[in-house]
């Protein structure tokens, strides 16, 4: 026989999974939230979705161009955080600052810790924060183009639903609206029927497993019950702001989160633990953010601690 | 019996060959003995070129105690005895011999008279038995438990974990006699409290042939489990059948448990009956490069390239050949390689299924962790082995356990980085072995002075 055979080591199968795939899979699972911002908010916050990407995937390119690694915007990761940012933000930021927030994601807090798999923090999270703290006026929480009067909001000042329901002031969306996105927020953050749409499929495909954004979000709830014990202001908690984006696409990033399975269900407690404080008691009207950072540190530990116990493993 | 089964990764079954029954292939002009079928010493040979031999003529006999004699699978010429690279790295003795064609048995042979324990142990000990589930170990030894009175469980393999292979499906199906008598032949000598049989569910004509053959041995339970690889893996097998777990660095026998492969059972009772040793495999021919996937009865020392052929050839160009299966099976450099003992499956994958996936950086998706059965983080022995420093690396290396892993395969699979992880951990006990030799040698170099 005069043909070299291939020679390599077990298994000689691999499953289809793959990390693109994955990455696409979030994608697909992004693409209601996407339609209906889109839809609520106008072509501006096209223009903001297009910016974001393009700027994400550009930067990660010319990074690894310059920096002589091997090119990685291939596996779409560059593309879901752009999205994601996006998503976090106004319809009305200006594009710059849209641009500046997702290099700042993409360079910064994931290409120079080594890039996909590397960084600790999650690049859109990160990105989200930076934004909320150099531009506060156009991020999160503020006042919407489409609905409601294109008032420019400050982030720390504006009356979110909470404030508006402890006032019982008329301005208080219906909890429909709420769900259906009839309100003021962020692009992707409004409409909690596209976010569970994604969820379900993210389940289905088995990209995500089901505890993290349950536990998050059921947190959420249980923890504003005890805090306000008022199932309605608990139902404005939960579908208001960041928090059902967050628990279904940020809080179950796989990078930032522990790799074991009660680690990430440690990890959503963790977040919604820790939402709900900065809610409550905090100056932020708005604390899922910050809560997935703070957790995305404290990963490695929580992954330390629930390592499981190796088949009849000796102890030391 | 366990509540939560281990091992739940979902790989493909392609159990084509399922229904085939095993056709027997002619005799080949020449086959090429290896004396070396197992771990443990090789076989020394004890023919010499021009030597008459017929099929169960005694070619090697055992060197040692984990060691097993090999014998001659067909009539011929003994041609000359060289020297051969085997897939573990070393070169070993293999015996050629030139057929004559007629398959003639060995007169001489005579069946065991077995009384008791000792003969019996004997007896299995010439038959040239291994494991025949794939890792090979010689049963003799692994029975010799049996004579300690330690052992209070028999579990028997039938699992057959691996996509393709359906050689142990057959053994179930047609010599569930032999089964039977196998069985009540190690009742014999030990009194069993039970006798379980774990088979992947994916095998109904198995199970309910088993299930109707030892309906009247109320200690026998027939123990269906879940069509995931990898059911068969000793430890999971034991896990997952009787709930209980082999503790770091001790054998089945340690929890009273021996496990056996199906396909060995029947052939240990069809020696005692027949007194032929161990000449001939039954392989499953299959992959994607085969035309017609077959059950075949091979000589043992049958070229690959040989069986190939008998079952039709293949459909496409060669890309890898393996002995065993996909998941855990052992590549060969060349179609020339023999059918050894442990061969139970010949696997032929084409150009486009050989080539190695391209790896990416690891993502921390966790799936390695989720598919590990034997609960370990593969991708961490894969970090520790990067750190340069010898000592540290190996400490590391022993805290996470990698002397644990089974080799399974379901890390690497699963993973959607196409990470090598499997591969990393032979790497690592390699690495944690040689540093612990190099300084038990420095150790005994620095007490000498």
């Amino acid at each position: 026989m005069d043909k070299q055979l291939v020679i390599s080591s077990s298994p000689h199968i691999r499953s289809t999974a793959s990390t693109s795939r994955i990455m696409l899979d979030v994608i697909i699972a992004l693409v209601p939230t996407t339609v209906m911002g889109v839809l609520l908010f106008g072509i501006r916050a096209l223009a903001v979705i297009a910016a974001c990407v393009v700027s994400a995937v550009l930067g990660e390119f010319l990074f690894n161009l310059i920096a002589k690694k091997p090119q990685t915007v291939g596996d779409l990761s560059a593309v879901v955080t752009g999205l994601l940012l996006a998503l976090n933000l106004h319809a009305d930021v200006p594009i710059w600052q849209c641009v500046i927030g997702s290099l700042f994601a993409i360079i910064v807090v994931k290409c120079l810790f080594g890039g996909i798999g590397c960084n600790f923090a999650n690049p859109a999270i990160t990105g989200r924060i930076f934004m909320t703290l150099c531009f506060t006026a156009s991020v999160g929480g503020g006042a919407s183009l489409a609905f409601g009067k294109p008032e420019v909001a400050d982030l720390t000042t504006s009356a979110t639903p909470l404030e508006l329901l402890s006032k019982e002031s008329d301005a208080l969306p219906s909890l429909l609206d709420m769900f259906l996105g009839f309100k003021s927020g962020a692009i992707g953050e409004v409409c909690g029927a596209a976010i569970l749409l994604g969820f379900l499929y993210l389940v289905i495909r088995r990209v995500i497993h089901f505890e993290v954004p349950l536990i998050f979000v059921g947190g959420v709830f249980v923890l504003s019950l005890a805090i306000t014990g008022n199932p309605l202001v608990s139902l404005y908690h939960v579908l208001s702001g960041g928090l059902l984006l967050g628990a279904v696409f940020m809080a179950t990033d796989y990078v930032t989160t522990p790799i074991t399975r009660l680690g990430k269900m440690i990890f959503a407690f963790g977040c919604a633990l820790i939402t709900v404080l900065i809610r409550f008691y905090g100056t932020y009207p708005e604390g899922v953010s910050f809560s997935i950072l703070i957790m995305n540190i404290l990963s490695p530990y929580i992954e330390k601690w629930t390592l499981k116990r190796p088949l009849g493993g000796a102890e030391k | 019996m366990s509540l939560f089964k281990l091992g739940k990764v979902h790989v493909p079954h392609r159990k084509n060959t399922a229904e085939a029954i095993p056709v027997r292939m002619p005799a080949p002009a020449q086959v090429s003995i290896s004396m070396l079928h197992h771990i443990g010493a090789p076989a020394t040979p004890v023919v010499k070129p021009g030597d008459k031999v017929y099929v169960g003529t005694l070619v090697g006999e055992a060197a040692g105690y984990v060691s097993s004699p090999v014998h001659s699978s067909v009539s011929g010429t003994v041609k000359k005895i060289e020297k051969t690279l085997v897939s573990a790295g070393k070169e070993i003795d293999s015996v050629v011999i030139e057929s004559d064609g007629e398959m003639t048995p060995d007169p001489d042979l005579r069946v065991p008279e077995i009384t008791d324990f000792a003969s019996f142990s004997a007896a299995v000990r010439a038959s040239g038995l291994v494991g025949l589930g794939g890792a090979g170990f010689p049963t003799s030894v692994k029975l010799d438990a049996i004579g300690k009175g330690i052992i209070k469980r028999l579990v028997l393999n039938g699992a057959e974990c691996e996509p393709y292979i359906t050689s142990d499906t057959r053994t179930m199906v047609e010599k569930s006699d032999l089964l039977r008598e196998g069985v009540e032949l190690l009742c014999r000598f030990c009194d069993f409290e039970e006798v379980v049989f774990g088979i992947e569910k994916n095998k109904p004509e198995a199970i309910a042939k088993l299930k109707d053959v030892f309906a009247d041995m109320p200690k026998v339970r027939i123990c269906p489990m879940p069509s995931t690889y990898p059911q068969g893996g000793e430890k999971i097998l034991i896990y997952n059948t009787t709930g209980l777990v082999v503790p770091e660095g001790k054998l089945p026998a340690d929890v009273g448990v021996i496990v056996m492969n199906v396909t060995s059972l029947a052939f240990l009772a069809s020696y005692v009956k027949t007194g032929m040793p161990l000449v001939e495999k039954v392989i499953t021919v299959d992959g994607s490069a085969i035309a017609s996937p077959a059950n075949v009865i091979a000589p043992i020392g049958t070229s690959l390239g040989e069986v190939i052929e008998f079952v039709g050839g293949t459909s496409c160009e060669i890309g890898k050949i393996l002995l065993g299966g996909p998941m855990m099976g052992v590549a060969v450099w060349t179609d020339a390689h023999p059918v050894l003992k442990t061969t139970n499956a010949i696997t032929v994958l084409s150009e486009r299924d050989a080539a190695p996936p391209k790896s990416t950086a690891c993502i921390h998706c966790g799936r390695c962790v989720s598919a590990c059965p034997m609960g370990l983080q593969p991708t961490y022995f894969a970090r520790a082995l990067n750190i340069s420093d010898k000592r540290e690396m190996c400490e590391r290396l022993e805290d996470e356990k990698i002397g644990l892993c089974i080799e399974c395969g379901c890390c690497s699979f699963v993973c959607p980085a196409k990470r090598p992880l499997v591969e990393n951990n032979r790497l690592a006990k390699a690495a944690v072995r040689e540093y612990k030799t190099s300084t038990a040698a420095a150790g005994k170099k620095g007490g000498d002075k």
